[in-house]
């Protein structure tokens, strides 16, 4: 049951950043003190200058509310994380950088923190990719509203639909999943599963599996029994007919179901109720080498005419038992965080391209028509005349998606199963994990809040700096 | 861990509740009666019909006693509710709560008052030792279970056996024969939905509870015995013996960790049937009638867990306890009440409510498989809760305990025994903190 109690410190900063009245009640008195002096900062030349000091309090007046609002709301939560971060897991005693060492040293920990770099080396690179194709390749074609609404569209859904969604996507059945209906659809038209997949010899009988076909140590002149099992009635073909054992000399046998429906028969022997497998590829081996091969009939037996008499190993080809392609398991161990890299490609590659598309515009047209009569051919013009107009924007779009990919939580936390969701990990999701979902460890998760703070830092400096570079 | 889909629909019940109500007084109800004009409060986590339900028990109450009985509903925070009334000095007369633990917390603080005169004589009369002694904690009696359910059974397809010719199993040994039989038959046995890793602590919890037996089970669920002891170790043998057989469990064992159990109910008793069996508790009956392809009774069945080396009939059960927190004659009496087949009758006849009061005649019993049901858990001689809610929640009771990871990393791969054994010791040695 997660009725977990609010740890005492967060329960503070909560309240405090709930609070209205530190804000509010400054926002007011400014609000009063605007109020009571009528065109005071604009008609400042036509009234005596005011000394130094009411200047300075005036402007104390109008920042002190926004300094306080970042305060309480912002330095405050950064510092007390930090505090958080240097003790056990109730916030009682300090332990030094201990949570730190956990932190790069507990595999769960380790593989979030791989998997971050992961998503942060993939994602944003091909969402801008595929962004900057999309807006390059819709600007031609007619009707490039509505495409790019279509592609922007996945934006207007919020990532928890947008989970759910491909988690229905990537269903592991190919009866619910779309993308295993595709994936199974394309592979048996190539390789279609053959007609006894599942069907197994009969344990505690003669024959047994040896590298998916079924084989059996035979001498001619007596029959060769194969009984086999796990195979549904409604799979047995219409065609077959109740299991005979051939009475013909020579190298012969029988292959039938030997599960009498309702129960009873006995275990290796035709009862009556049993019906033989037709069709089935037998081959008859000889110092590992096929010397004959046939198909059984509808009554499951089989005869190789005429072969010299001696010992054989009559074999039940693979090819009868080849299974049915399941599909791929998306959201296994191995492929979920790609699979969760893709739904999220889905969502944000319309955000890049209607970014790009604007970038796009801004381009002078001249200069892409000046490379054009020089004998460019479109990919030159792409690669050395739009490619680097747009790099700012691209640029932009890169620092953006970066910072955004570095706090993922909610699309991993929907997508990836609960027996995944180990491989999936990501930093902000342990972090949610170890504190709240159970863990109630806010020493790790405030370490690992103050990592992905550090991450995320060099990226907000760069667009603080960027920013500036543009206002001058 | 108790079901989420029920946690779920009461979450939304009590919602719905909530706004249906806002404002309007709690139906009370008054009487003449050898208690007139006193009043008890009863809190309690149902909402909408379970709500309903048993205000009617509390009307009978009423109407028998004179006392003014009022129901007050916490949903799934009826602890915190509790625990602010304690604060304020006035908590409820009486209380029915679904986590043991919950109990054992109130009971040291000494909130809750132990049980005397006619409610523990109403106890003692109409329980089996094995249910009084769950609702005892150091040996005195706190609590009666009131409602329960029955984690020990499980759900098959009719046809399917029909169809393979096998009968309902009664021990580990017929259980194993029949699922290989169904396999041959050409079905998939079972259906283990490892995708929610709470479904593997109750199949650990009833082999264990069978091959460790009661006393190891309490020890265990403390952790005074380490999970490296040969019980538990044998216990995860004979699970691996079990999922180590491909065949034997739906899309085999990396399908299975895959599967959510909301699925596995569709996969077996739905559309399209792909299996032949389903382990889980009592409400997978409700969930099947739900689907309406096929009819509990008829094309579903169940049978009780099989015994483990000839291990007698055993129960992992959960339940709701009514406890009393104050010792007012009217907490008492209603206790008395609560204890006595008069009040289970009540309840029972609406349906989706089972009682574990011996002395109920099961025929009140909306349907043949509730009286089953309650029988198999009135009668065991061995009952224990739900062991994985008797311990930390980091250990058993959410996503990512580790419990549950670790089962399902061994449903996946049911290698080694030995080795998942001494993962949970490590993982239990850092969730039970220092024990």
């Amino acid at each position: 049951m997660r009725r977990a109690s609010e740890p005492a410190g967060v329960t503070v900063a909560a309240t405090a950043a709930r609070d209205p009245r530190t804000p509010v009640d400054g926002l007011n008195l400014t609000a009063a003190g605007v109020a009571g002096r009528p065109g005071a900062p604009g008609a400042g030349d036509t009234r005596r200058a005011r000394p130094a000091w009411l200047e300075r309090l005036t402007s104390v007046w109008f920042v002190g509310p926004a300094v306080l609002v970042l305060l309480t709301l912002v330095a405050y939560p950064i510092v007390y994380t930090v505090w958080l971060s240097l003790h056990a897991s109730d916030g009682s005693t300090f332990v030094g950088l201990d949570n730190y060492v956990r932190m790069f040293t507990a595999p769960e920990t380790r593989q979030a923190i791989v998997n971050n770099v992961v998503w942060v080396a993939v994602a944003p690179t091909l969402v801008t990719a595929i962004g900057l194709v999309l807006a390059v390749l819709i600007e031609r074609v007619r009707l490039s509203t509505v495409f790019k609404a279509v592609v922007f569209m996945p934006m207007a859904i919020s990532f928890l639909a947008a989970g759910v969604t491909f988690r229905m996507v990537y269903d592991e059945s190919p009866d619910r999943g779309v993308l295993n209906a595709a994936v199974v659809a394309v592979h048996d038209a190539f390789s279609p599963p053959s007609a006894y997949y599942g069907a197994r010899p009969r344990e505690g009988t003669a024959p047994t599996e040896v590298a998916g076909a079924v084989e059996i140590a035979a001498n001619t002149g007596a029959p060769v029994l194969l009984p086999l099992v796990g195979l549904p009635q409604d799979r047995i073909p219409a065609e077959a007919t109740a299991a005979q054992t051939p009475t013909a000399t020579g190298l012969s046998g029988v292959v039938w179901l030997d599960f009498t429906p309702g129960g009873g028969g006995t275990t290796g022997a035709v009862d009556a109720a049993e019906r033989g497998l037709p069709s089935v590829l037998v081959q008859a081996v000889r110092d590992g080498t096929v010397v004959a091969e046939t198909r059984t009939g509808a009554d499951g037996s089989f005869s190789f005419g005429e072969l010299a008499s001696g010992a054989y190993t009559v074999r039940l080809a693979e090819e009868n038992f080849t299974p049915p392609f399941n599909g791929v398991t998306w959201l296994g161990p191995s492929l979920v965080t790609p699979s969760i890299i893709l739904a999220y490609i889905w969502i944000w590659a319309g955000f890049a391209m209607v970014l790009i598309t604007a970038g796009l515009s801004a381009i002078p047209r001249d200069a892409l028509e000046a490379a054009r009569v020089d004998g460019a051919t479109e990919w030159q013009v792409f690669r050395r005349v739009t490619v680097p107009l747009v790099r700012p924007v691209l640029v932009v779009v890169i620092v953006t998606l970066t910072i955004n990919v570095l706090k993922i939580f909610d699309l991993v936390l929907v997508l990836a199963p609960e027996s995944s969701q180990d491989d999936a990990n990501v930093i902000a999701l342990q972090m949610y994990r170890v504190s709240f979902g159970g863990g109630l460890d806010f020493g790790l998760g405030s370490a690992l809040g103050v990592l992905l703070f550090l991450l995320v830092l060099p990226a907000m400096l760069f667009n603080v700096r960027r920013m500036r570079k543009e206002q001058r | 861990m108790r079901i989420s889909l029920r946690a779920g629909a009461v979450a939304v019940a009590a919602v719905l509740a909530a706004a249906g109500c806002s404002g309007g007084e709690d139906p009370t109800t008054t009487g003449s009666g050898s208690l007139a004009g006193q009043s008890v409060e009863v809190a309690g986590t149902w909402s909408g019909t379970e709500q309903a339900n048993f205000q009617a028990v509390l009307d009978a109450f009423a109407t028998k006693t004179g006392a003014t009985v009022k129901y007050t509903s916490g949903g799934d925070d009826l602890a915190a509710l509790i625990n602010s009334r304690l604060a304020g000095g006035s908590p409820p007369d009486v209380a029915l709560i679904p986590q043991p633990g919950v109990v054992n917390e109130f009971v040291r603080k000494g909130a809750i008052k132990e049980l005397t005169g006619a409610a523990a004589e109403a106890v003692a009369a109409n329980y089996s030792p094995a249910w009084q002694q769950l609702g005892q904690v150091d040996g005195k009696l706190y609590g009666v279970y009131f409602k329960v359910a029955n984690k020990s059974v499980v759900w098959y397809r009719t046809d399917k056996f029909t169809e393979a010719g096998v009968q309902a199993p009664t021990t580990w040994e017929e259980f194993v024969k029949v699922t290989k039989t169904l396999a041959d038959s050409g079905v998939s046995p079972m259906a283990v939905p490892g995708g929610d890793g709470w479904t593997l602590t109750d199949w650990f919890e009833n082999i264990y509870l069978r091959v460790g037996g009661s006393e190891n089970y309490d020890k265990l669920s403390r952790h005074e015995l380490p999970w490296t002891d040969p019980t538990v170790v044998e216990t995860l043998r004979l699970l691996a013996e079990y999922w180590g057989d491909a065949k034997s469990i739906q899309g085999g064992n990396k399908g299975a960790v895959q599967l959510k159990f909301t699925q596995s109910i569709a996969d077996v008793f739905g559309e399209k049937p792909q299996s032949a069996m389903l382990f889980e508790g009592d409400f997978v009956a409700a969930e099947i009638n739900k689907l309406g392809k096929v009819k509990v009774g008829e094309g579903a069945r169940f049978f009780d867990w099989p015994s483990v080396n000839g291990s007698k009939p055993a129960v992992v059960t959960a339940g709701d306890q009514a406890v009393a927190f104050k010792d007012t004659e009217a907490a008492k009496q209603l206790i008395a009440f609560l204890a006595s087949p008069d009040a289970a009758k009540i309840m029972a006849a609406k349906g989706g409510f089972m009682s574990a009061n011996k002395n109920l005649d099961t025929k009140v019993y909306p349907d043949p498989t509730m009286v089953q049901l309650a029988e198999s858990v009135v009668r065991a001689d061995l009952l224990r809760f739900d062991l994985s809610d008797l311990t930390p929640q980091t250990f058993g009771g959410g996503t990512g305990a580790s419990m549950w990871r670790l089962l399902q990393d061994f449903l996946a791969n049911p290698a080694d025994p030995a080795a998942t054994a001494a993962k949970l010791e490590e993982a239990a040695k850092k969730d039970f903190g220092g024990k």
